[in-house]
């Protein structure tokens, strides 16, 4: 009797667990099989290039809003500089650039999310330092936008240098190097600040403009997209001065050698093709051309493609559906107003000095 | 002793038997909750903005900030901040599972449907209720889970970690009762490690330190990691309200058993646990409410449940400086699923005190 | 087979140990698993970075600090904000939760109509919500410029609150007010409004759940002491001072003791709103360090040293508070009985209805006999 009681309790119990838990992990390893793998092969060398091939897309780690960089646009499709990274690594690998998913993620929540696995490369704004490259185990393959850290004040305060901000509330978002920049900046002039640490960074912008902050401290050139969100832009000014470098790029996990070329070289090729005067209008005659830069751009021959685990004509691909460097920044930064400055091509007095496809 | 003066009825000899000071003590407070309803009834109704023209940027409400409150941020925030960014146009999907929940809860309330298919109830309705967010079958539309949010992600995390702990909370609370040692000194450092120390550290634990912990390649979804968290947690609370029931079963009813033949765990599992899971239900729906309510702290961690979501809507510079009617609708919706259940888990005891009286 | 072993003892020795070595056996894979994981993607191990410098900003604080200090003294100050809160807290906390509660139980209707909703409401929504709440209130307020003045030398604004301090200089000490200089107010000491919301949050919160305690410790109080006491003419407040508070005390301990613990675990939502308490700083660490597994671990050792020297305070506390069993329950003595009045300090049980020899304020009946018998 107690025996046929404790058998209905336990075939129920399995049965009700079962089904909870094919509920609860369907969303685990349905997710799973969707976002990264069930299970890699651990003999495999190349296991987010794998990964990638077999979910079918890339899953590519994004601000939440940052104008420029990485920013829904109204119809809801992702658009901005290192979003056209991740779309050139998609044409590359995958054949087209619209084969990729964003997962916004906050400054704090980048490097676990990367180190995890749920993104196979994280193109959002991140300042390449020592501590993530080697702290934190972060490979940065290329650097996609060389930048600084500068300040966005209230016009009315009539801050001229940001030594004048001595004593102020400065706004941060948390995670960033920003706040260490800052600090450094701050303790090495014998100044003073109050810190606003929040991790959104939508809502570090709303307090500096509600007034809880003086200033708010980011990369410069996204400041020019804060400004843009403004109530009123005009009664906001971006300091001119950079307290500190900020090269930007790309980043990915050092597990895979060959998905780290692959992105470094997506972002050479996308400058290459500047420098050899390649546009997306312009590489279907280069096809024909007889220069030999050309030939081993499109693929035709040097076998740079098969080197890289890709097919030919991977780096025409990038140009034909992404563009190349100048027509990125034209479409995403140059509408908010940023100029080019130090991301010009070294032979135009920038600093963008990639090697050559050879 | 007589009083000096003929009075009329009950109450009025009641109310002049009251000394002065409480009268005094009764005017003033009438008077100032009547003025405190005054002016929040100025704020909430009469001066509000209850609509806008649709298109219509925020300047209504804006004008009104502080005097009136700006009741559009909630009406086309609502469907975000209930249903997170669940897509548009499948709501009726979050919609239908949080109406399975509360006719869930609402059967479990009549004592009559206490049965085991009350318990398989509890199984089958929240699986079902994931399934049917997920999608992917019977012609739904698959959804992610970074997309789930709101209503339904706060009545999942909370229902299905609560059932998912019981089995593991009456392991414990037997363990922590056990005669064997080492048993109990293992059951007692889990549950007092875990109670000891804030539900926001494994919480942490869970998002950052998870992907540690698991072989390479094998990922599990966010909100997955947050239940398991939750899982772990509740068990360790529930253990203590249950060993609390077993502690007030008379040790005549384990004589009784041993005395019938019965091993430990026919005693166990046929008359004990169920006197005291009997005897200690309100407190278990006190927990699950503590619980309920504790869900929110996964907005820290970047989920957007019914807080979180309430929080983002204020992202939007349309809507910024108007948290106060978000809160103070997310409030009410908390507030009507906590109170009816913590009431009918007044009357449940009152219920059950008489039933259990001698 | 030797599980259904017939000798209980080898039956519990035998489970025990299958126990144990499965315990062991899930911890030591996930070590080794998460040792692997470290090793591979360079993530250092260890405490060294605790002797590392910083480099990041805190809000000014009880503890001075600046970036170049090390993250040992970064977690030290936060440590020392989660004490802070913690400790107003709970005082505030339990002074409300007292008036709260008696409260609830006053003849006055509108007194106890008012507290019940305090704490429905209170107990019914999140304490996270309760937060941002505060915080978005506190955000509402003035800006600096046209910032509140209710008394010279005291500003509200949404940049906190600004009152004037005691300070020294060149051996004298004079007071130091805070004014507008540019940005902000100077001089004086200033409460920021993240502590303040975080204050007010746990404060009122708590307090809640305290009143529900002290009311159901005072209506735990035998009724007997409660008429008894009316009998001898104390007046309401002082009967609930003196006999019934006390007699409630074993009761309402235990569960405020949780409250309590309650309190200090709840103080880590600081990190939702930006104060700077000890998960905060942790979690700026880890975000820096990449050493999730050593910042979390110290936090929580932390959080069950306090947790474990506020239990046991209140179990001392608790013993003190005790009744005696000695001292009989009240009895109802004959008038005869020995005359000096059994209203014992430490116990406060009224043992008999003796009147005392302390002078007590006339009744309504004593003062109209007394009036009488002056007339006559």
């Amino acid at each position: 009797m107690f025996r046929t009681t404790v058998r209905r309790f336990g075939c129920l119990a399995i049965f009700g667990v079962a089904l909870l838990l094919s509920g609860c992990t369907g969303a685990g390893t349905d997710t799973a099989s969707a976002h990264a793998v069930g299970r890699l092969d651990p003999s495999s060398h190349t296991p987010t290039v794998d990964s990638v091939r077999r979910k079918g897309f890339v899953q590519c780690g994004v601000t939440t809003g940052v104008a420029g960089f990485s920013a829904p646009d109204a119809q809801g499709q992702w658009r901005g500089l290192d979003v056209d990274i991740c779309r050139a690594i998609a044409a590359a690998v995958l054949g087209d650039a619209t084969k990729v998913r964003y997962t916004p993620l906050t400054a704090a929540q980048r490097f676990t999310a990367l180190q995890s696995g749920e993104i196979d490369v994280l193109s959002r704004v991140t300042t390449i330092t020592f501590q993530r490259d080697v702290q934190l185990g972060i490979e940065f393959p290329a650097i996609n936008w060389y930048d600084g850290t500068a300040f966005i004040v209230r016009r009315a305060l009539n801050v001229k240098s940001v030594k004048d901000l001595n004593g102020a509330t400065i706004c941060v978002s948390q995670g960033t190097s920003t706040e260490l920049d800052i600090a450094d900046y701050f303790r090495k002039h014998h100044l003073k600040f109050t810190p606003v640490v929040i991790e959104r960074l939508e809502e570090s912008t709303n307090a500096y403009f509600a007034g809880r902050c003086d200033a708010f401290s980011q990369d410069q050139s996204s400041l020019a997209a804060v400004r843009a969100r403004a109530p009123q832009p005009a009664d906001h000014v971006v300091l001119p001065e950079l307290i500190s470098k900020a090269p930007l790029g790309p980043g990915v996990m050092p597990n895979d050698l060959r998905w780290m070329e692959i992105v470094r070289w997506s972002v050479y090729a996308m400058v290459n093709a500047e420098e050899l005067g390649l546009t997306s209008a312009t590489i279907d005659a280069a096809l024909n051309s007889d220069d030999p830069s050309l030939e081993r751009f499109v693929g035709k021959n040097g076998g740079f493609g098969e080197m890289l685990g890709l097919d030919a004509s991977w780096a025409f691909r990038i140009v034909k559906q992404v563009g190349n460097y100048a027509e990125s920044f034209d479409r995403n930064l140059k509408p908010l107003g940023i100029e080019r400055g130090l991301n010009r091509l070294w032979k135009d007095g920038g600093l963008l000095y990639v090697p050559d496809l050879r | 002793m007589t009083p000096a003066f003929p009075l009329v009825s009950g109450s009025l000899r009641r109310s002049l038997r009251r000394s002065r000071s409480s009268v005094m003590v009764s005017a003033i407070l009438i008077g100032s909750s009547a003025y405190a309803a005054f002016w929040f009834l100025h704020w909430a109704v009469i001066d509000a903005i209850w609509t806008l023209p649709p298109g219509a940027d925020s300047t209504a409400c804006r004008a009104v900030a502080g005097r009136g409150a700006c009741w559009p941020v909630v009406t086309e925030g609502s469907r975000f901040i209930l249903f997170g960014a669940y897509p548009y146009d499948q709501h009726w999907r979050p919609a239908l599972a949080c109406l399975m929940f509360v006719a869930l809860y609402a059967s479990s309330a009549v004592r009559a449907w206490w049965t085991l298919w009350l318990a398989a109830l509890w199984i089958v309705v929240p699986a079902a209720a994931i399934v049917l967010l997920r999608g992917g079958v019977l012609g739904l539309t698959n959804v992610p889970t970074d997309l789930w949010g709101g209503l339904p992600l706060t009545l999942i995390l909370s229902t299905c970690g609560f059932e998912a702990a019981i089995p593991l909370a009456v392991a414990l609370a037997l363990g922590r009762r056990s005669a064997m040692p080492a048993i109990r000194v293992l059951s007692i450092a889990y549950i007092e490690l875990i109670r000891g120390v804030p539900i926001i550290t494994f919480l942490f634990m869970a998002s950052v330190m998870f992907p540690l912990f698991v072989p390479e390649g094998f990922t599990v979804d966010k909100l997955l990691r947050a239940q398991i968290a939750f899982v772990l947690v509740i068990a360790a609370y529930l253990a203590e309200v249950i060993r609390g029931g077993l502690q007030a079963i008379p040790a005549g009813q384990h004589e009784a058993a041993a005395s019938m033949g019965l091993n430990y765990w026919q005693a166990t599992l046929l008359i004990v646990l169920p006197q005291a899971v009997r005897m200690t239900i309100p407190a278990l729906v006190n927990t699950f409410i503590a619980f309920f309510k504790d869900t929110s702290l996964v907005a820290i961690v970047g989920l957007f449940d019914l807080l979180g979501a309430a929080k983002a809507v204020n992202v939007d510079p349309k809507w910024f400086g108007f948290s106060v009617e978000v809160y103070l609708f997310a409030g009410a919706v908390y507030f009507v699923f906590c109170y009816a259940v913590s009431q009918y888990t007044q009357r449940l005891e009152r219920i059950l005190k008489v039933a259990a009286a001698p | 087979m030797w599980l259904a072993s017939r000798n209980p003892r080898t039956r519990a020795v035998i489970w025990q140990a299958i126990a144990v070595m499965a315990v062991a056996a899930i911890l030591a894979a996930i070590a080794m698993q998460t040792a692997e994981n470290l090793r591979r993607r360079g993530i250092a191990s260890g405490f060294d970075y605790l002797h590392r410098a910083a480099g990041f900003e805190i809000a000014r604080g009880p503890l001075s600090y600046s970036s170049g200090d090390t993250y040992g003294r970064a977690l030290a100050v936060g440590l020392l904000n989660t004490l802070l809160v913690s400790s107003l807290g709970i005082i505030a906390s339990t002074g409300l939760g007292v008036v709260i509660g008696i409260t609830r139980l006053s003849r006055i209707g509108i007194a106890s109509t008012l507290a019940s909703t305090y704490v429905e409401v209170l107990r019914n929504t999140p304490l996270l919500l309760q937060l941002f709440f505060w915080y978005a209130l506190s955000q509402s307020l003035p800006p600096p410029q046209q910032a509140l003045n209710p008394v010279p030398g005291v500003f509200l604004c949404f940049r906190g609150l600004y009152l004037p301090a005691l300070a020294w200089h060149d051996g004298a000490a004079f007071l130091d007010w805070p004014e507008l200089v540019g940005f902000d107010f100077r001089g004086g000491t200033s409460i920021s409004p993240e502590f303040a919301a975080l204050l007010i949050g746990l404060t009122s919160c708590t307090a809640a759940y305290l009143g529900e305690i002290v009311r159901g410790g005072i209506l735990a109080v035998d009724q007997g002491q409660k008429d008894a006491a009316a009998a001898l003419g104390l007046s309401r407040g002082r009967a609930l001072r003196l006999i019934v508070l006390p007699q409630a005390l074993p009761v309402i301990v235990p569960p405020a003791t949780s409250q309590f613990l309650n309190l200090v675990k709840n103080s880590s939502l600081a990190v939702a709103i930006g104060y700077p308490d000890l998960i905060s700083v942790t979690n700026t660490t880890l975000n820096q360090t990449g050493q999730a597994i050593e910042a979390l671990t110290l936090a929580m050792i932390v959080y069950l040293a306090i947790s474990l020297t506020i239990s046991l305070c209140m179990n001392i506390y608790n013993r003190t508070v005790q009744l005696r069993e000695d001292k009989a329950r009240p009895r109802m003595s004959a008038p005869h009985v020995a005359s000096h009045h059994k209203v014992s300090t430490l116990d406060c049980r009224i043992t008999s209805l003796e009147p005392p020899p302390l002078k007590l304020r006339p009744t309504f009946a004593e003062a109209a006999m007394r009036r009488h018998s002056r007339s006559r």
